[in-house]
Order: structure tokens, then sequence, then C-alpha cells
């Protein structure tokens, strides 16, 4: 019998590992080579990938920028890139029909929607979210402009019917819902009566407007990000309603009007919306009515992407658990509480991919507009090409388009991935 | 357990149990579809009691408990706690859940929010304290836990033990009058359970009235003025600790207890 009994007396120093299992010789091999199948796929891939670079970079890299026609590109060298129709027509496809000797109030509401984002992105600049509850109607009032006051008088209307509520709620009355119609009822007064008269009143006394521009003389990205960005901001709480309302227990009608909603949206095609937008919708209206067109389409964008959010939206909710729930509900919190600051929080964090999912889907949806003869991007390059200057033109617009869209569609997917590292919250 | 069973009773002399009743449950029934889980259910809790409620699974103990604030809704009967009905009406609900506390098996703590948070979320939105004055009693009550060093972290950094003391300081913030524990050690590994259990001991002996559903019967020994025994949604048998250990009446607690203890 052997015996097993055994004490260390002397440690073993840590040495280093191997130089080929560690470093970057170590990456390639564990990760490129680490078997002869893997091997295969490698070289394959950076053959396959070779192969595309050979082909794209001659043909972009000595393309021509600054010819007048498709033809004379082909007449130079019918081989490379005829980016001469970007340089030719890139205003248009920034910003439509859009007047030219306006195209500073497209640009500066884009910039300025960059801004009013960053606060709402970063909780940091949470301070400036007054410039994001603003921006809606500063930008309405930039891109079509009128009396700036026809969109103040909304601002103001709102500020008196929440001061009133408050004022209400605090000093007169007890119970707050009474003071909730109370304020609703001052507002609504406000808006039927007194807003049209003070609103122009202002208007004399501080002249302040811009020229019109009407609907149809929109387009290129300025449509789509109108349209995606309206979307994308509407869509979302209408979308928490929404899967708040199928959840229900206590309210079985609420219930079955989100759920028949949410059905009949997702089981029609977008374009079939678009349609009963631009076209159905004119039988319905009394006639004479001017309901905007790109409003119309705004609506049915974020009522479609809504019936998409509520259901991801539903299975974050389904993903927090019933303690959750009861924890909550046992130390008191109302239930709009609790949903706000516990279940929503971690709802919301478990759908990120999905909601950015939806979003970035709604933004290349609006895409889609071009049937219904708005000039989106997608339009417009069909609009270019039927100029006899550049007919035939199809993969140099196309690729700047699809560059464009990319990049909008990219940071938002990098800032899901951001937000997703943000709030992971265990180890 | 059995070091617990060895310990002395915990001081008594420092708590004053009064007459006063501050739950009061009378022929209460409950029903989960047409199961019939809880039956003609009578209850009465004094200020500063402490009741161990024991039984084998499926017996409705948690049903119970969970019916004192509303968690479960009953069918038939009444309760009164703190001298508000329970009814449909929200507002008794809110009250009543806000006075008082409950622990869970799962801890439920919020995942999202720091252990501080946790602690201060419900006295600055239920009771709105002022922020400030709701962190120094979290911070009072995390140091009664003894885990005021973990103030900052969240919940999925804390060892279970650490968790289910988080949960009950997050309870004592809102100092509630009347605290529910519901199997608050079940889920918790051997040498965690010694830490939970000796600051439920610390909450016993400051006067808190407890009731808890529980396995450990060391700690209902130590602790309990009253052990209550339940089978089948009824309660069969409830009696002061020692004689419920040392002579029970029914055969059903002499099983129950053979099975438990036999081991």
């Amino acid at each position: 019998m052997s015996n097993i009994a055994f004490v260390r007396k002397k440690e073993i120093a840590p040495s280093p590992p191997p130089i080929t299992e560690v470093g970057i010789i170590g990456w390639i091999k564990q990760n490129l080579f680490s078997g002869w199948w893997n091997s295969f796929l490698t070289l394959f891939c950076l053959y396959f990938l070779f192969m595309l670079a050979a082909e794209f970079f001659p043909w972009a890299w000595g393309g021509h920028w600054h010819t007048k026609s498709l033809r004379e590109c082909l007449d130079l060298d019918p081989n490379v890139a005829c980016f001469s129709v970007l340089t030719a027509r890139w205003k248009q496809l920034l910003f439509g029909l859009y007047p030219a000797e306006e195209y500073w109030r497209p640009t500066l509401t884009f910039f300025l929607l960059i801004l009013s984002i960053i606060p709402i992105l970063f909780p940091r600049f949470i301070r400036f979210f007054w410039f994001s509850l603003i921006y809606p109607g500063l930008a309405l009032w930039l891109l079509w402009g009128g009396s700036f006051w026809s969109v103040a008088i909304v601002y103001i209307g709102m500020s008196l019917g929440v001061a009133s509520y408050f004022l209400l709620n605090q000093r007169l009355i007890k119970s707050s819902p009474m003071a909730l119609l109370l304020a609703l009822f001052l507002t609504v007064i406000f808006f039927l009566f007194i807003s049209d008269g003070m609103a122009d009143l202002l208007g004399d006394l501080v002249p302040l407007s811009l020229p019109f521009v009407e609907s149809l003389k929109f387009g290129g990205f300025t449509l789509s990000l109108i349209v995606g960005v309206t979307g994308i901001v509407a869509s979302f709480p209408i979308g928490i309603l929404l899967a708040l309302g199928r959840q229900s227990k206590n309210l079985p009608l609420v219930k079955m009007i989100c759920v028949g909603f949410i059905e009949f949206i997702r089981g029609v095609p977008l374009i079939t919306l678009l349609f009963v937008a631009s076209v159905l919708l004119n039988y319905f209206l009394p006639p004479g009515t001017n309901f905007d067109i790109v409003l119309r389409v705004i609506i049915m964008v974020t009522l479609f992407s809504a019936a998409y959010m509520a259901e991801v939206i539903r299975g974050g909710l389904a993903g927090v658990t019933i303690g959750q729930h009861e924890a909550s509900a046992s130390l008191g919190l109302t239930y709009w509480q609790s949903q706000r600051l516990i279940i929503m929080p971690q709802a919301l964090k478990i759908s990120i991919p999905g909601i950015v999912n939806t979003f970035i889907g709604l933004f290349k949806d609006t895409t889609l507009v071009s049937i219904i003869s708005l000039r989106d991007p997608v339009g417009l390059a069909s609009t270019i090409r039927a100029d006899a200057k550049w007919n035939g033109i199809y993969w140099e617009l196309y690729i700047a388009i699809g560059l464009m869209f990319f990049i909008f569609c990219f940071g938002m997917s990098k800032y899901s991935q951001y937000l997703e590292k943000k709030l992971k919250t265990d180890n | 357990m059995s070091e617990l069973d060895e310990k002395k009773k915990i001081d008594r002399t420092k708590v004053n149990l009064t007459e006063e009743v501050v739950i009061h449950i009378s022929e209460m029934n409950k029903w989960f579809g047409s199961f019939h889980v809880l039956r003609d259910i009578n209850l009465e809790v004094r200020r500063g009691e402490r009741i161990v409620v024991c039984g084998p699974s499926g017996s409705g103990k948690s049903t119970l408990i969970r019916c004192i604030n509303r968690l479960e809704e009953h069918q038939k009967g009444k309760i009164i706690v703190d001298g508000t009905e329970l009814t449909t009406d929200l507002k008794n609900i809110d009250k009543i859940r806000s006075e008082v506390g409950m622990v869970f098996q799962h801890f439920n703590l919020f995942p999202h929010l720091t252990t501080l948070e946790n602690c201060t979320l419900a006295p600055v939105w239920v009771r709105e304290t002022p922020k400030l004055e709701a962190e120094e009693i979290a911070m009072e009550m995390l140091e009664k836990v003894k885990i005021p060093e973990q103030a900052h972290k969240f919940p999925g950094q804390l060892s279970g033990g650490q968790q289910q003391r988080v949960a009950i300081a997050r309870s004592l913030c809102m100092k509630p009058r009347i605290m529910l524990f519901d199997e608050v050690t079940s889920a918790l590994d051997p040498e965690m359970i010694k830490e939970v259990l000796d600051t439920m001991i610390q909450l016993a002996e400051e006067g808190m009235t407890m009731i808890c559903v529980t396995h450990e019967m060391g700690f209902a020994r130590q602790v309990a003025d009253r052990v209550i025994f339940m089978d089948d949604g009824q309660i069969v048998e409830q009696n002061e600790p020692e004689s419920f250990f040392n002579d029970p009446k029914s055969d059903r607690t002499k099983l129950f207890l053979s099975q438990i203890l036999g081991h």
C-alpha cells in the first residue's frame, strides 16, 4: 500500500503562458486557424473580400464628380463611378422641392434636433430637457413657417392648463381627479375661444413669421427625418400604453380595444395604411377640409409602429417577475407609481434590442411614402432618373441614399448597445 | 437549528405586549377558482405579538399572510388591519400596505436600483419624505441589518443573505407597524440563514409585531409568543411555543412535528 498523504512544501511560481497561445499570434491561431475547416473558411473569406475590394475601390476611387451628365461620364471612362449626379442633385436629395432660399430652415432644424435629443439620450444633460420639450414646436414653425405665435399659443395654452392643474390641486380642491377635469375644461375653453384672437393680437404686436412652405414641397432626407423622428417619438408612449392595456386584468374593455387595435394594425401592410391616409381618408373627411398629407402619413406610421412597439414591450413586461409587482405593491406604491418606477424601467431595459429594432424598421419604412407620391430619397431617385441627363444611373444614387440611412440606423444601433451596457447592474 | 434551540429565549421584559388588537380576522374564507384554500380563519393579533405560522406546504400559510396586505383577495369574512377594514377600496389598500411591511422568500429587491435607492423609494414616493431625510433613515436601517457598506451596490452584486437583509431594511424604512415574513430563509444557503434570523430576532426584541411563516422551528421556540399550525386551509392548533412543541394536542400537529423535527 502506497502512502497517499502529501503536503506541499514549495510553491510553484507562476510562469507566462506559451508565446503561441497569447497576444496576436495566439488570437489568430485560436480564432482563424484552429482547424483545417476553420483555416479553409478563413482563406475563402479573405479571397472573397479581396475580390470585392478589387472591383469596388477602383470603380469608386476614380469616380467622376464634376461632369454635366451621365453621357459625359461614360465618354470619359465607362468603368468608373459617376458621382456627378450627387454633386448636381445633392440639394434635392436632402431637401426635396423645399425653396432654395429657405434651405437654412431645415438645416437649422436638423442641428437643433441633435441638441434636443442629447438631454434624452444622456441623463447627465437632463437639465437641458426643457429644450427637448420646446423643440417640437420650434421645429414645426421653422419647417412649415407661418406666424410664430400660432405655434407658441399652443405652448402657452398647455402651460396654462398645467399651471391651473397644480394651482387647483394644491390650493383649492382636495381631490386631484376633479382638479384635472377642471384644468382640462379651462384648457379647452382657452383653445376654443381665446387662443385664435390672442395669437392674432400677439402677431400684430410682435410680427414674427416665416414664409409658409406647403407640405408637398417637402422631400428628401428632410422628409424621412420628419416622418421618422416624429413617428419614433410618438409611437413609444403609445406603445407603452397599448402594452399596459393589453396586460390589464381589471379592465376587460380596455384590454379588448388594445388587443383589437394591435392585431388589426399588425395584420395590415403599411402600404395599405399609407394609401388609406393619402386617398381614402379624403372620402371620410368633410369636403374642403385640409388635413395635411405629411401629418396623415406621420399618424399612420406612428400607429403602425406603436402596434409593434406594444408587442415588444409586452415581451419585456413578461420578463419582469410577479415578485416585483408584489414587492412594489406591498410597499404601498400605487399602480402608476409602481409601473413608472419599478416595472417599466425593467421591462424597457429588457426590450431595448426590440425597441431599437422597431425604431430602425420605422425609419427605413419611411421610404414607402414614395408610393403615395411624396418625395422621399428613394422616390427622388426615380425623379432624378427621369431627367434625360441622368437617365440610366442607379448605383451611385442608391449607394448614397443607402449610406445616409445606414449612418442613422447604425447610430441608433450603437446607442442601444451603449445603453444596454450602461444599464447592466448585475455581475 | 439546534444551536438556536440551545440559546435562551429572547428577553421579553423589554417588550410591552399590549391588549390592543392590530389585526382582526374573522370567519375569513378564500377560494382559488373553486379550490377552497382558506376556511373560516379566525385570528387576532395584538400589538407587539410575534406569531409563527407553520404547516405542510399547500396548507395556506403564505396565502393567509398575503391576505393581510391584500396581495390576495379574500372572498368572505372580515380582515381589519390597524382599524381599517380591507375592502375593494384602493385607498384603504394602499394605506394598509404602507403600514404593513412584507419580506418575501425570493427577496424581490428592485434590481435596477441600488440598495440605498431600494430603501428610499417607498418613503419618498408613498410617504413623501424629503430625499435627504429618507436617505438618513435608510442608512440607519441598513446599519441595523449590518450592511451599511453595501448601500451603493446593486442587489445583483450581493449574496442571498445580504439581499434578504436589504429587503428587511427596505420594509423597515416605511416604519411599518406590522411585519410579515413569508418563508424568508427558504431560498438561502445554510450559512446565510443565521444572519437573516439574527436580524429578525433583533426586530422581535425591539417589540415589532411580526407574523412569520417559516420552517425554522428553532426560531419559533426562541421568538414566538404563539405558534399557529395550519393544514388544509384551516388553523388546526395554536399555542405557546413551549406547549406547542412539547405537548401537541392534535394528531396532525404531532405528525407534522415528528416529520420536521425527526431528523
